[in-house]
């Protein structure tokens, strides 16, 4: 005991620098240190020289009258403000990535379970789609639909027509809903006709647990709207009318527009992003352990029901997390727009600091509001997954 | 004897062959697998004809346009402005040297050649598993490659004339940025994911700070940020190359994601490893070093190799900040009025698709192959 302790005393470890709990926190001020340091020196860097150039640090620009327009969803004028235009970018760039994840996610499920067909044609077309589109750029997909698809569409006066609606270089043109003053009453009944269609479902699926027969719940639950729906709709005297667009000469007005520039940002972020996303959902089902497929075609189900109510919940709890990840990609990516010109949040900022000068705070709106998107799409991701995560004992 | 005799007449003796039953059904040959492969069922037989027309919807024009209707070989713009319906080769060919120097200086070609060449020769012996010195090798494509290419690509010194970054371009620009981002964010991500696993609290969060930041914004904000607001962000005077601000933005982002991928290895590490290195006697670093890291990294391999491709796709953003990399170099190749005609665009994208496809199959492909050959000890 007493020569061990001996041994101890004597040890290098007890010298007061070769102390892990003090190395650590030694190590631990020095980086604090050096990161606010930096970060000090470089603000007082830049405060000095915003200074030099005479620009106004602050947010009170976004108030001032911007003098550009862009094509947006909000109605915009040369007129609005800094803040506005950037208000009409965000909604832009939330439109053109939520439509974009519509159709990546529906195309990159139908390629993805094409892709582990029994049959060898659909097999290698959604191998050959996943494999091509994976391995180039997006900028340079978005840049083939814009300057190689959409431009070489024909002009407007020899423009698709496939009834009212219209395809041109100028882009896809459509009538335009008008909502007359009793439409309200449709759109309630139309909410009602859902609630009662949920209603149904829950005794229905109440009935089969406690009786075991089974109803076809979703063409009732079809009929329910459509019907309820219809006889307010015509009851009310028929208030949706269309606005048809007209051709000019060289323009068409009126009706639904949808400019090229979008029409390029969702199908290019949708059709590249769905690669991706049938690489996560053939991984997804290929997860599913063989048994379970056998166990369920053991119980006489067919095809589809094994994929949709054995596989597929099985597969989906692989397939969120990526999924997840893969949206925030597409918003992501949806700043590429700048290339295009489409009047996202990235292109309408970079004709706001080109002006102002105001670079810093332009970046730091647009890092707020992607940090702020990553935050929510992980917690309401992170709920889902949750939700259906494996239940063990 | 009688009796035997009437018993054998109902017995029944068969005087002929039986007929002879088909032969089963072919297992090998184009019939038998079109029939288990395409046309096995009724709903097989629909999708066949589906997929068939869609790819012969896709594949017919596609190949008239590339191949078929192309013109090949032109001096001018004129035999493509009367070819609306193939692609312009002739536009590509004319402007080769500009899609893969930039502007670089026509007798100075040679360095960017030899810089092509001093790259492969550092890649492919790392790539190709039993070529040994594999040590050297690092030593070479992380110190040694980097500073003779500078020098080579650069100039200004040894007799070299100075060719300044601002005519660099075209695919060996592309090539310049993705091996400078791979290069930097390999050791960057590996300390942010050892400091993202750290026991020190500010270090943690230091790091964690970082990575997310880096991995919730897109890639052009945090050019912008090297681009436009790193000057401000020096005392005057201080001023840094254009492309080396860019190359710093895309080193910072590509190692969050980077930190991301190791920490995943660092995490497949058994616990067992690091207490057994602990109980060696090992320090942190000496444990980190020889015991985890060699493990850690190699676990993640195949993502590693993703994360390039990432990178290598992600290099043609560096437009943002007028840098003109392959796909930028091409793109403004099209408004150049001697070739200018209504199918260069798709031509010259469709050239760049190509090019960059080929990098990206072939990175996709080596990991996968490294995949299978670290899988021998689990394989079912």
């Amino acid at each position: 005991m007493a020569v061990a302790d001996a041994g101890r005393m004597s040890s290098s470890r007890d010298l007061w620098y070769n102390n892990p709990t003090i190395r650590s926190i030694v190590a631990q001020i020095v980086l604090v240190v050096l990161v606010v340091g930096t970060v000090a020196w470089l603000a007082n860097n830049t405060v000095t020289n915003l200074h030099e150039r005479g620009i106004a640090s602050g947010f009170a620009f976004l108030g001032q009258r911007a003098g550009f327009d862009m094509v947006t969803f909000l109605p915009t004028n040369s007129e609005s403000t800094y803040g506005f235009m950037l208000l009409a970018g965000l909604l832009d760039t939330i439109v053109v990535s939520a439509l974009a994840i519509v159709i990546a996610t529906i195309f990159g499920l139908i390629v993805g379970i094409a892709r582990l067909s029994s049959n060898w044609l659909i097999r290698t077309i959604a191998t050959l789609y996943v494999e091509i589109l994976r391995n180039i750029p997006p900028l340079l997909v978005i840049l083939f639909w814009y300057l190689a698809v959409i431009a070489a569409l024909p002009n407007i006066r020899d423009a698709i027509q496939i009834g009212p609606l219209s395809l041109s270089n100028r882009g896809f043109f459509m009538p335009k809903p008008i909502f007359g003053d009793n439409f309200i009453e449709t759109a309630i009944g139309f909410v009602v006709a859902l609630a009662v269609a949920w209603g149904f479902r829950r005794w229905a699926r109440a009935r089969q647990m406690a009786t075991g027969k089974i109803l076809p719940v979703g063409s009732i639950s079809l009929g329910i709207i459509v019907v309820i729906t219809g006889i307010i709709f015509v009851a009310t005297g028929d208030p949706l009318t269309f606005e048809m667009p007209v051709k000019n000469r060289f323009n068409v007005s009126g009706g639904w527009d949808l400019p090229p520039e979008f029409a390029t940002m969702f199908l290019a972020l949708g059709v590249y992003t769905a690669s991706f996303i049938a690489e996560i959902v053939r991984s997804g089902i290929m997860a599913v352990s063989h048994g379970q497929t056998e166990a369920a075609r053991a119980l006489g189900l067919r095809n589809g029901p094994v994929l949709r109510l054995v596989v597929m919940p099985q597969a989906l709890r692989v397939i969120i997390p990526p999924l997840a990840s893969e949206y925030l990609n597409i918003t992501k990516n949806s700043s590429l727009a700048l290339a295009v010109g489409f009047a996202d949040l990235v292109a309408v900022g970079n004709n706001v600091l080109n002006p102002t000068g105001q670079s810093i705070e332009v970046v730091a709106i647009w890092m707020a509001f992607y940090l702020g998107l990553s935050v929510v799409i992980s917690v309401a991701m992170n709920w889902f997954n949750a939700r259906i995560a494996l239940t063990e004992r | 004897m009688s009796d035997i005799q009437s018993q054998t007449d109902v017995f029944f003796v068969r005087r002929e062959m039986a007929q002879a039953e088909p032969p089963p059904m072919r297992v090998h040959g184009i019939i038998p697998w079109m029939r288990t492969n395409l046309f096995s069922s009724p709903t097989n037989t629909v999708l066949t004809i589906v997929g068939a027309v869609i790819a012969w919807m896709v594949i017919v024009p596609f190949v008239q346009w590339s191949l078929i209707n192309a013109v090949w070989d032109a001096p001018t713009r004129d035999a493509c402005a009367a070819n609306t319906g193939g692609a312009c080769w002739a536009f590509v060919k004319a402007n080769l040297g500009q899609f893969i120097y930039g502007r670089y200086p026509d007798p100075e070609r040679w360095r960017v050649n030899t810089f092509f060449v001093l790259l492969a020769a550092g890649i492919i012996p790392m790539a190709i598993p039993s070529v040994p010195f594999k040590r050297f090798n690092l030593l070479y494509v992380f110190i040694l490659f980097p500073i003779v290419a500078g020098v080579l690509l650069y100039g200004g010194v040894l007799g070299l004339p100075l060719v300044e970054t601002a005519v660099w371009g075209g695919l060996f620009l592309t090539l310049v940025v993705s091996y400078v981002g791979m290069a930097l964010s390999l050791p960057f991500g590996i300390i942010l994911a050892l400091g993202r696993r750290s026991n020190m609290p500010a270090v943690r969060v230091v790091c964690v700070f970082f990575i997310e930041l880096c991995r919730g914004v897109p890639l052009i904000t945090v050019l912008f940020m090297a681009g436009i607001l790193l000057p401000l962000f020096f005392p005057t005077g201080v001023s840094f190359d254009k492309l080396l601000r860019a190359l710093l933005g895309v080193a910072l982002f590509a190692s969050a994601y980077m930190a991301e991928v190791i920490r995943g290895g660092l995490q497949a590490v058994p616990k067992g490893q690091y207490e057994g290195a602990k109980a060696l006697g090992l320090g942190y670093w000496a444990m980190t070093r020889l015991i985890v890291l060699p493990q850690a990294i190699k676990i993640v391999i195949p993502g590693i190799v993703n994360t390039f491709i990432g990178l290598f796709k992600d290099t043609s953003l560096v437009y943002i900040i007028s840098i003109f990399e392959l796909l930028s170099t091409v793109r403004n190749s099209f408004t150049n009025p001697e070739w200018a005609t209504s199918t260069t665009p798709a031509s010259g994208l469709l050239f760049a698709a190509v090019v960059f496809w080929i990098f990206c199959f072939g990175m996709s492909q080596y990991s996968q192959f490294i995949e299978r050959r670290l899988n021998t000890g689990h394989r079912r």
